[in-house]
């Protein structure tokens, strides 16, 4: 086992140094975007001083190395900075809710987001592997063609497409879900969950289809290994063979894809939360950007780069942890 | 025992499937299997055994089909039989050995898991006592540790422990029939031996009927009560144990068993003070930390061929890499024509490179697939000698005739339109055309056929007369050294622990280990293994001996 967490702790080091590298990209695009907070929010009359002025009180007089190592120790201490908007905000209206910084700005959106991925994954990834363990138990039948095409059609088309074809069927049609999911606060769990389905649904069939045939495609090239034949020659049934044989030598492929898909759910779902006015964490972004409120959006994208590193980093342990030559060395 | 046979093939038709065509495997063979009796299926690679054997049990890889024929296994028809009544059949009453136990038993989990899966999964036993059941067939195959082996993974047990672990799977039901393909061709002969005397008891002691297909005679004589030797998806003929080796009806079974003829006589030794080819001076060699060669020495000579036997993991191989330079050596030196080569390959001359060449086990994987055999040869050509244009297809035709290949036929073609043997045949080639002093061959002949190994023993030692070449003739095969060697090293756990004329180290008195090898080569007598096992005993041979030393 030491062998293992030598390996874990050196792709930890590798993530760390990987995050560093990133925020300096993160750091350098941010920066060049066109025009910046001032302009934008004094409008195109704006008169110079007052632009100055603004720019001296948020810091972006300073020059950029100063402002990026002000911004990363920031963050290394915990503090992801002051929001533009709502500091602006704040002053204008001289009442401060506490509500400046952008921890606390990000903080519900993000839990809303991470809800949301946790019951597209509930419901995901157990059906993509169920899927793709019967379409290579089924392979070539009419119900792996069936799969297959289903699950394609579904990841070829847009995303708000789907989006309203769920919301027709289950919420017009047969109105058996909410087709606005506004969540807040101190709702009911059950609620919540009810709120979150049609946006989860939407999401479990854009995602489902990588998996799916990543599983079938991992258990298929195995099926011409000699344990696969050894296994059929002891007379077991097709599933056992596929479940029992097949499937536990196949999952560093699968775990891979489910990791990548699990990131996309953290990190891409701007369009399903605007379609079903779900307050997640892609929203914000997407509204930061337009405002440029620079210190949200150097947030978002610093925490989507961790979502990827996290979950590949966990990828590739439970790869390691599922090879029993690394798990039992000799 | 009752009349009716326990399998019953008749006229079975094979047919593999290439690109869009089905070509024939088997065209109409017989085949009976009385109950407790043992069938020893025998011929060349691609005579079709292992699609038979697998036949037996109404079982067919992808891309075969079978055309023509039925197959009874005690009764029932296995070619209409449904695939529940197969399932159920599998693994329970038929039972299976394969060639690569560590390829077939599954890495992902422990040995014993997978040994009671066949009598849980058919109702015959209940999870404990099939453990329990599990544990004692491995005491009686002679596993060592009975009651933890099984608790380990694949990857943590040798390859002829796994291969007993697999007859032990294989028997877990108490079949009836067990189908054993090539059982002990991947290992070693000390091993081997271990191995085929627990198949042995284990057969005899269940009075379990078996179809034993090997390309090894002197194993199958020591097997089965019947041979069926087969050719090309024909059957030559069939025939009982002792009457198929002392009086064999057809050519092409007199041929099989006089290949083991070709044997060059011993040259005298060496005059002193003549300077080695290459000498091996006190090398030691490392991977990363691990030592795995201990103060090798020997002397190669021009004209010469010096056999390096040993079991695998004996240093054989890291010795050429350490000769060729792939390896620097940790300690010692490697001579040419008395003069200390550069560790790496990387510091030596063009002519020092160009004086040692290796012909490689593997003809398929050592030749570009994508490359013509004109190209292969010429590369050499052109990258030691310099020679281009006409001047280099003249030297690579000259080549091409030397290894008994028409020039104009074989030029264009792709490796992949040549037999295994004229692969090998190229290998020479490309090794030639650096016109070195020095070839090292590293087990050359192992995954070729008996008849075509020959065929390039011959050949190598003609070029060797030709050219004066000095060979390092790397093998684990005791007759190949018979057939070839002058000298012989016997390596060990990365030491010499012999060496000396051939003549010399066939004959007694041999250093222990020697003697173990020596012995270990089945011989063609029926009688070998029974009058071994008598006069050692069974804890005298194979890997207990060497643990033993």
């Amino acid at each position: 086992m030491g062998n293992v967490l030598t390996i874990i702790l050196q792709r930890l080091a590798l993530g760390a140094l990987t995050l560093l590298i990133v925020s300096i990209v993160i750091f350098v695009a941010v920066n060049l975007l066109p025009g910046d907070f001032a302009q934008n929010i004094l409008g195109q009359g704006a008169t110079p001083d007052a632009v100055a002025s603004i720019r001296r009180d948020l810091g972006l007089d300073q020059p950029p190395l100063t402002r990026y190592f002000d911004w990363l120790g920031g963050v290394l201490q915990g503090d992801l900075g002051t929001s533009f908007a709502q500091a602006n905000f704040a002053s204008f209206t001289g009442t401060d809710s506490g509500a400046t910084t952008v921890a606390a700005q990000i903080a519900p959106r993000f839990a809303n987001t991470m809800f949301l991925a946790m019951v597209t994954a509930i419901i995901a990834v157990p059906l993509s592997i169920t899927l793709g363990v019967l379409a290579a138990l089924y392979r070539n039948s009419v119900f792996d063609r069936a799969a297959n095409i289903t699950t394609l059609s579904s990841i070829s088309s847009p995303e708000f497409f789907l989006a309203y074809i769920l919301i027709l069927f289950l919420a017009v049609l047969n109105p058996i879900l909410p087709s606005l999911s506004n969540i807040y606060e101190g709702m009911a769990f059950s609620e919540r969950l009810q709120k979150s389905l049609l946006p989860a649904l939407t999401l479990t069939l854009v995602v489902t289809a990588h998996m799916m045939r990543m599983t079938r495609a991992a258990i298929i090239n195995l099926l011409a290994s000699p344990y696969i034949e050894m296994a059929r020659l002891k007379g077991l049934s097709p599933m056992r063979v596929i479940v029992k044989h097949a499937l536990p030598n196949a999952l560093a492929p699968i775990i891979n894809v489910i990791a990548l898909n699990l990131a996309y759910l953290i990190t891409g779902v701007v369009v399903v939360e605007v379609v079903f006015v779900y307050p997640g964490i892609g929203q914000l972004f997407v509204d930061s950007v337009k405002i440029r409120d620079i210190p949200v959006v150097q947030a978002c994208c610093l925490i989507f780069a961790t979502a990827y590193i996290l979950l590949n980093l966990t990828a590739d342990i439970m790869s390691i942890l599922s090879n029993p030559r690394l798990r039992h060395p000799k | 025992m009752s009349e009716e046979p326990l399998v019953k093939i008749r006229g079975i038709k094979l047919e593999g499937r290439s690109d869009e065509t089905w070509s024939p495997i088997i065209n109409g063979v017989d085949l009976t299997l009385a109950r407790g009796e043992v069938l020893g299926l025998i011929g060349e690679s691609g005579a079709g055994k292992s699609t038979l054997g697998l036949a037996a049990m109404g079982y067919t890889r992808d891309g075969v089909r079978i055309s023509e024929g039925t197959v009874e296994f005690d009764g029932i028809d296995l070619l209409s039989a449904s695939a529940a009544t197969k399932r159920d059949l599998l693994g329970k009453r038929i039972a299976y050995v394969a060639q690569s136990a560590a390829a077939s038993f599954n890495p992902a989990h422990k040995l014993i898991d997978q040994h009671i899966e066949g009598p849980v999964q058919h109702g015959v036993n209940d999870r404990s006592a099939s453990e329990e059941d599990g544990i004692e067939l491995y005491r009686k195959l002679r596993l060592p540790n009975p009651e933890e082996i099984g608790f380990r993974y694949p990857h943590q047990v040798s390859g002829g422990q796994l291969q007993r672990a697999m007859t032990a799977m294989a028997m877990s039901c108490r079949p009836d029939l067990i189908i054993f393909d090539e059982p002990t061709t991947a290992l070693d002969v000390t091993t081997q031996i271990e191995v085929l005397a627990s198949i042995r008891d284990i057969v005899e002691q269940y009075n379990t009927a078996a179809i034993y297909i090997t390309h090894d005679l002197a194993v199958v004589a020591q097997m089965a009560d019947r041979i069926k030797v087969l050719l090309k998806g024909d059957e030559v003929e069939t025939a009982d144990t002792r009457t198929m080796l002392s009086a064999p009806t057809q050519e092409y079974t007199k041929s099989l068993w006089a290949v083991r003829s070709f044997e060059r006589p011993q040259k005298p030794a060496v005059a002193t003070g003549a300077v080695p080819v290459i000498s091996v001076q006190n090398v030691d060699a490392a991977y990363g930390k691990v030592p795995v060669l201990y103060d090798v020495s020997f002397d190669m000579h021009s004209g010469r061929t010096v056999a390096v036997v040993g079991e695998s993991g004996s240093g054989k191989s890291t010795t050429a890499r350490c000769i060729t330079g792939l390896l620097p050596p940790t300690a010692g030196q490697i001579m040419l024509d008395g003069e200390a080569l550069p560790p790496d390959y990387r510091k030596r001359s063009k002519d020092q490179l160009r004086q040692v060449q290796m012909i490689y086990q593997m003809a398929d994987t050592a030749l570009n697939p994508r490359m013509s055999i004109g190209q292969i040869i010429a590369r050499p050509v052109q990258f030691y000698l310099g020679l281009t244009g006409a001047e280099k297809r003249k030297r690579v035709d000259a080549l091409l005739e030397q290894i008994e290949l028409e020039p104009t036929e074989y030029y264009n073609r792709l490796p992949s339109e040549l037999s295994g043997g004229q692969k090998q045949r190229i290998g020479i080639a490309r090794a030639l055309a650096a016109e070195p002093k020095f070839i090292i061959c590293d087990e050359v002949t192992s995954a070729l056929d008996q008849l075509v190994a020959e065929g390039i023993l011959r050949l190598l030692a003609r070029l060797q007369d030709q050219l004066s070449l000095s060979y390092m003739f790397i093998t684990h095969d005791l007759a190949t050294v018979k057939a070839i060697a002058d000298e012989v090293v016997v390596m060990k756990d990365g030491r010499v622990i012999e060496q000396g004329q051939k003549d010399e180290m066939f004959r007694p008195p041999h250093h222990a280990y020697t003697d173990l090898l020596l012995s270990s080569v089945p011989e063609m007598d029926p009688d070998w293994l029974t009058n071994l096992l008598a006069e050692r005993g069974v804890d005298n041979i194979g890997d207990a001996a060497v643990d033993k030393m």
